[in-house]
């Protein structure tokens, strides 16, 4: 290993750091722009320029690879004059608006001047100036600022995978911009603000709300996936202000979805609930928590006392906490219910099975074959979906089978395009190939792609467990994966799906049957169960229905009593990610109103019914008791023993994802990204022969169990024929019945 | 003239004859014969790398770098493709002897393309070709029509079972695609910005492979080469400078053009083939290389020889040949605001010294020569200057400082001047 | 969007490229639309995006990037003078004076007619021959002078 000096301090790296890396090891900092240890090296801004024995100039630390016995200055006058003639370079045409700039106190620019800057400027010629572009609702910009670094085009193209943003012209008019109007509009755009060095792309929903320096700091971890981002979350005045990655290398790498970064503008919707109410003779009336309580005990105890403990069902969304789903299903289980679902967006009978991604989410980025079966993966796991296509630009090869050719943001080896209904004849192909058997030519591909390679995965992503077929296309892609040597992996689909599992806070079928008697907690049923339809109809039938949510909704159409509980932001307790790591948080606020969080009020609701051991004081106390010692040996990836069912396959087939969106109530509230492309009212897409045997209209009335709504068509060619994309979990969409059925079309 | 005798016209023989670029002619005065001897007796590659080190080539481009010894850096036992890129983007003001050679000797580049690509174990060639001459981009590629009609290019050349192809890549409108790997970036169908070195091309190049990049004139001399052998060429010139070398000969001079003499020829004489200094004015200044290179003051060009090392000595470069002439009517503020507007206009935007130091340059002297110039003006470009030089990734950014230095450093009177007294003091 | 002749030249610039580098016949491909509709619209990036396989934002990079593409419509003529030194040094300004006085235009702009087409050029590479005159990006005119470019201009009405 090549051994460098720098500023007199010696040191020993592999061969291939560049300098700048070898002196952070060392501690010293290098100022720089452009160089940024995620993205490609541009060498370009020039501000790492250091003095290096025998080179005739000085260079940039950032390019520049050590070699043996090489010699760094970086503090000498030679490397400071470099510096500090780039940086008068940088600030002739800068405005120096620091005081109108949201990046103040936060910026490379004004923190390296403040070293390298001189007092007065020697530039007496005009200034450049740059027009504003409309990069849509998330990132606010003034180009004037910019700097060039191009961290924000080249994160387009080398870690989202989709180049939206470019640099036209030249020299000095070179500008960062779209192409003509369109915007930035990729799941990932928020990043390029925390990229941008300068003022230049800012966040807009966070535009002039606060400086960085009023803002508290709290960790904290994203409930919108199953990923668990970790946060910082900035607090002013009680409210989140703003949030942002953390460090977690493991994890999230240092970026954020936009679902992660900007949800949190969900928390101040105009329908948080923040006082307990009960419904007295169909009014609704705030009350105090111990009323509310004791209304929701007395009327849970008569159901249970009349009907026996499964009359009462128990629905929790999968992002609720380890502590608050054990709460629950302890009190389920002590009322005598077996009855509880914390799993309400799957189809399989076994989901009371930890299933989980099978590996570490780090592992992902090393795999040399992925077979991706029923993942519209991009809305589901945005930050996955990276991993992926950083496995895939290294090499990998990307096979998936979908209804959807999505544009992916790597390149797809091998794509199997089929109706639902076919899947499993899909999977059955692919394993036969796999033996050797005579298959179609894609399975073929597969199957010979998968026999290559040494670190290999066939994962099941949302659509696939939200598939009538979710428990046969499992054990398919168990025999594929055994037959070709790869990790069977999940993709959970909530925050808190393999926790749920844990703590076996999921058994039954709740809306199966009616009940007479729900409790929810943080879910918007009619939103995100599969059969939303069903859910509601239940719900009304029910004659008591107790709803812990952070929001109104449309709670008040089914509940009896409804109880304020905190939002993430507000909550505290921990999540189980798609790897089985656990991650726990504390509160970033206050609780709004009354709002408490849920384990709490499950502490004094099982209080209410007498229940022994629910006396617990902190939230550790109740995640040691629901994740004893060895918990994480309950993971498990096993197919479940269940025949090979058949299909529901019909003229059309509806291909029903939650948008990316619109995957809780909080997000679903958060009014920036609800204004972007990807949150657009649904519409129908199909491609062009079952539109025209639709009989090419432009509106369609789509009818499932017996209820219809009314639906713009599009034409999407991407998708396999005899299939109609409709976007569910939205209220417009919610009167469709179960979720990937058989659709009927008015004619 | 012809490629059988040695003689001095290495790349402009063929301007003898009545079709100089045809096949016909070229075939008829030792065309291809080299090809087809190694192609023959398959000559080794280091043999016809040691013969290209032996002739002392050095890089008809600009930077005057060995052209054997860049040879030697291509990789041998690589497993994949790796190519041959001629540079014909000549875009530097005051050079003009590619364009030449395309039209007049098409087929002798095309030879020693094949010989270099024979040599490196490269699998195809691309020729990449100035914007402004679109007529030689399409007399180019009928050349190549020509030669892979008669068996020169393509699969199976000369039925040695070696396959090789040559196409042209038609530049459209940006000089500083001649630098090397902005050059590889617009063939890679991108803006032409300089790549930061390293990795060299030679290990990672056009797609990512190894690419050896030579200037249209260097690879039009390796036919000539290979004909007589290195120590011919050597002999042409001098030690260390090789060959005959193309002299492009403009501004006031009574015939500009393209004149090919041996190195180490004399300036005076170089001068006096074009006719001498328009009008038989006074020699004022030269600029000895293309507008990159710093300007000297005519007395001094009086006493050089054209060669490297010669004009290195005096505080320029030979840089591509191209020798622009000054007389004493030139307002030196004027040529100098002139060349500061090339390199802003020019600069490919990414570093931040060029991109924001070019336009400062330029915008300073512009103030100058329209009788805004202020006395610290002049420091002031001093000082820019060296904070752009050396410090950017090409070597465009040295590019536009070289004239700044070199005019204030030789004729810092006439600018003091303007500044005083707002206007020129030549042909006032 | 594009005629067959055009697209016929674009498969050929393609042909010369490693099968998975369309993108090198961008340049190409810009030039030969452009020929065919004398400018490129925001429409024709947006085809020749689709037709190469590229983002629309690299189309518009590169068509940005070299001086010779025009993204707004030119006259019937363009004229690009280059005034660089050789040619300065060889009497350009002279030539240049002519050109404007006869079309009424200065660089960048175009005849009310919408005929001509006047742009200031950097070095052609062609400077012993200068001054010198591209037409419409194809045609080199060289050693103009005052006298000479009359001729020339009348020529091209
Ligand atoms: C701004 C700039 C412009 C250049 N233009 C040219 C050019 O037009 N033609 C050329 O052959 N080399 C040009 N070069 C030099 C090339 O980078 C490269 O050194 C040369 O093509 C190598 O060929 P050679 O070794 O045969 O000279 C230029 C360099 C720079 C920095
Ligand atoms: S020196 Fe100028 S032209 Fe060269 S890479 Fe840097 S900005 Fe581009
Ligand atoms: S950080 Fe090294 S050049 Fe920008």
């Amino acid at each position: 290993m090549p051994l460098v000096t720098i500023d007199n301090k010696e040191i020993e790296v592999p061969a291939g750091t560049s300098v700048i890396e070898a002196a952070q090891q060392l501690g010293i900092y290098i100022p720089h722009f452009c160089y940024h240890k995620k993205l490609s090296i541009a060498a370009s801004c020039r501000m790492c320029l250091v003095e290096v024995e025998k080179a005739p100039k000085p260079l940039p630390a950032c390019a520049t690879p050590v070699a043996d016995g090489m010699k760094v200055k970086t503090r000498s006058q030679y490397a400071i004059d470099a510096q500090k003639g780039v940086m008068e370079f940088l600030l002739i045409n800068h405005p120096l608006d620091c005081p109108i700039c949201d990046q103040g106190g936060e910026c490379q620019l004004q923190d390296i001047a403040v070293g390298y800057g001189g007092v007065e400027s020697r530039y007496a010629e005009a200034k450049r100036v740059v027009s504003e572009k409309d990069l849509g609702p998330l990132v606010a910009t003034d180009m004037t600022r910019c700097i060039h670094c191009s961290r924000c085009v080249r994160f387009g193209q080398e870690i989202a995978g989709q180049m939206e943003l470019g640099m036209p012209g030249r020299g000095e008019h070179v500008e960062v911009m779209p192409f003509l109007e369109s915007q930035v509009n990729n799941e990932l755009s928020g990043n390029i603000i925390d990229l941008c060095p300068v003022g230049a792309l800012t966040s807009k929903p966070f535009r002039y709300h606060a400086r960085g320096w009023e803002l508290s700091r709290r960790l904290g971890v994203s409930p919108h996936d199953s990923l668990g981002s970790n946060l910082t979350v900035q607090v002013k005045d009680g409210r989140v202000q703003r949030v942002l990655p953390a460090d977690n290398e493991a994890v999230n790498e240092g970026w954020l979805s936009d679902r992660d970064r900007f949800a949190y503008q969900g928390l101040y919707a105009d329908d948080r609930l923040t006082v307990p109410m009960i419904k007295d003779n169909g009014r609704w009336i705030e009350v105090d928590w111990a009323t509310a309580l004791a209304q929701a005990a007395g009327a849970l105890r008569v159901l249970k006392e009349t009907h026996g403990g499964d009359a009462l069902g128990f629905v929790a969304s999968p992002a609720a906490t380890v502590e608050e789903l054990h709460l629950l299903q302890k009190l389920a289980r002590s009322l005598g219910s077996s009855q509880i679902e914390s799993h309400p967006l799957e189809r399989s009978a076994g989901r009371g099975q930890a299933r989980w991604l099978g590996m570490p989410v780090a592992k992902v980025n090393t795999l040399d074959r992925i077979l991706l079966v029923g993942s519209t993966l991009r809305s589901e796991q945005p930050l996955l979906a990276a991993r992926v296509r950083a496995a895939v630009k290294a090499s990998a090869e990307l096979s998936i089978l979908h209804a959807a050719n999505d544009t992916q943001n790597c390149a797809v080896a091998n794509a199997v395009i089929a109706a639902p209904s076919q899947w499993l004849a899909a999977l059955t192909e692919i394993e036969q190939a796999l033996k050797g058997a005579s298959a179609s030519a894609e399975a073929q591909a597969i199957a010979a792609s998968l026999k290559s390679g040494a670190n290999k995965a066939v994962v099941l992503g949302a659509v696939a467990q939200i598939h009538p077929q979710a428990d046969a296309l499992h054990t398919k892609a168990a025999a594929i994966a055994a037959a070709c040597g790869a990790t069977l992996g999940f993709l959970p689909v909530g925050a808190n799906s393999v926790g749920a599992a844990v703590v076996k806070a999921q058994s039954g079928d709740v809306f199966a049957a009616p009940r007479k008697g729900y409790v929810l907690l943080g879910l918007e049923p009619e939103l995100d169960c599969v059969d939303g339809a069903a859910a509601m109809q239940a719900l009304a039938t029910a004659e008591c229905v107790v709803g812990l949510t952070a929001y109104k909704g449309r709670a008040p159409e089914y509940a009896t009593v409804l109880l304020p509980i905190a939002p993430w932001a507000e909550n505290e307790g921990g999540l189980v990610n798609m790897e089985g790591r656990l991650q726990t948080f504390n509160a970033a606020t206050r609780c709004q109103g009354e709002a408490r969080p849920a384990w709490k009020v499950l502490r004094v609701l099982g209080n209410q019914f007498g229940l022994e051991g629910c006396d617990f004081d902190t939230v550790a106390a109740v995640r040691a008791e629901a994740l004893p010692d060895g918990w994480l040996e309950g993971l498990n990836n096993a197919a479940p023993a269940v025949d090979l069912g058949a299909a529901v396959a019909g003229a059309i087939e509806w291909l029903a994802e939650t948008p990316i969106y619109a995957v809780d109530a909080v997000t679903r509230r958060a009014s920036a990204l609800q204004a972007t492309a990807m949150a657009a009212a649904p519409v129908a897409t199909a491609n062009a022969s079952l539109l025209a045997r639709l009989g090419g209209k432009t509106t369609l009335r789509v009818r499932q169990a017996g209820l219809a709504v009314e639906l713009a068509v599009r034409q999407d060619d991407r998708l396999a024929d005899g299939v109609l994309r409709i976007a569910a979990g939205h209220p417009h969409t919610v009167s469709l019945g179960a979720r990937m059925g058989v659709l009927e079309v008015e004619a | 003239m012809s490629l059988n005798a040695p003689n001095h016209k290495v790349c402009t023989w063929t301007q003898d004859y009545d079709h100089p670029a045809a096949l016909a002619t070229y075939t008829a005065h030792g065309g291809y014969a080299a090809l087809k001897k190694i192609l023959t007796e398959k000559t080794p590659a280091d043999a016809i790398i040691a013969e290209v080190k032996l002739s002392a080539l050095r890089g008809r481009g600009g930077a005057g770098f060995p052209t054997g010894l860049k040879w030697s850096f291509m990789p041998r036992n690589y497993d994949g493709d790796k190519y041959i890129v001629c540079n014909s983007d000549e875009g530097e003001p005051g050079t003009f002897k590619d364009r030449d050679i395309l039209r007049f000797n098409p087929h002798q580049l095309i030879e020693g393309m094949l010989i270099a690509g024979y040599t490196l174990g490269a699998r195809a060639g691309y020729n990449y070709i100035h914007g402004e001459i679109f007529e030689q981009y399409r007399s180019w590629e009928a050349a190549l029509d020509e030669a892979r009609a008669a068996g020169f290019l393509g699969n199976n050349i000369l039925g040695s079972g070696w396959n090789f192809d040559l196409h042209a890549h038609h530049g459209y409108g940006a000089y500083v695609c001649g630098e090397e790997t902005a050059l590889l970036e617009s063939i890679e169908g991108k803006k032409g910005q300089p790549r930061f070195k390293p990795p060299f091309p030679a290990s990672y190049g056009l797609y990512g492979k190894p690419t050896t990049i030579n200037n249209t004139e260097t690879l039009a001399s390796i036919p000539w080469i290979m004909r007589h052998g290195g120590q011919a060429f050597l002999d042409l010139g001098k030690p260390n400078n090789g060959g005959s070398k193309i002299f492009s000969l403009s501004g006031h001079v009574e015939r500009p053009g393209n004149y090919e003499v041996r190195m180490g020829t004399p300036f005076s004489e170089l001068l006096e083939m074009a006719g001498g200094v328009k009008g038989g004015r006074e020699l004022k200044a030269v600029i000895p290389g293309g507008s990159s290179v710093p300007v000297l003051p005519g007395a001094t060009m009086m006493e050089l020889t054209m060669d490297y090392d010669s004009i290195a000595k005096a505080g320029s470069y030979l840089g591509a040949g191209s020798v622009i002439v000054m007389d004493d009517t030139v307002c030196m503020v004027k040529a100098l605001e002139r060349l500061a507007y090339f390199y802003f206009e020019e600069s490919c935007g990414q570093c931040t010294p060029c991109r924001e130091g070019t336009g400062w340059m330029y915008r300073v002297i512009h103030r100058i020569e329209h009788g805004q110039g202020r006395p610290e003006d002049l420091d002031l470009l001093m000082s820019v200057g060296t904070n752009i030089s050396g410090r950017t990734i090409c070597a465009l950014g040295d590019a536009a400082v070289g004239p700044v230095h070199s005019f204030l450093k030789h004729f810092r009177n006439e600018f003091e001047y303007h500044i005083e007294h707002k206007r020129c003091m030549v042909g006032a | 969007m594009l005629t067959n002749e055009s697209l016929a030249q674009i498969d050929r610039e393609i042909a010369k490229y490693p099968a998975e580098q369309k993108q090198s016949a961008v340049m190409s491909a810009l030039r030969i639309a452009q020929q065919e509709k004398g400018w490129l619209a925001p429409e024709t990036l947006e085809f020749l995006a689709t037709y190469l396989g590229m983002p629309t934002i690299a189309v518009y990079e590169v068509a940005s990037f070299y001086n010779m593409y025009d993204l707004k419509p030119v006259g019937a003529h363009k004229l690009t003078v280059c005034t660089n030194i050789s040619c300065q040094l060889q009497g350009v300004d002279a030539v240049v004076a002519k050109i404007q006085a006869k079309l009424g235009i200065g660089f960048g702009e175009t005849t009310a007619d919408g005929r001509f087409t006047l742009k200031e050029g950097e070095c052609f590479g062609a400077c012993g021959d200068g001054p010198l005159c591209l037409h419409n990006n194809h045609t080199l005119h060289t050693r103009l002078t005052p006298d000479n470019v009359d001729a020339f201009l009348e020529g091209m009405k």
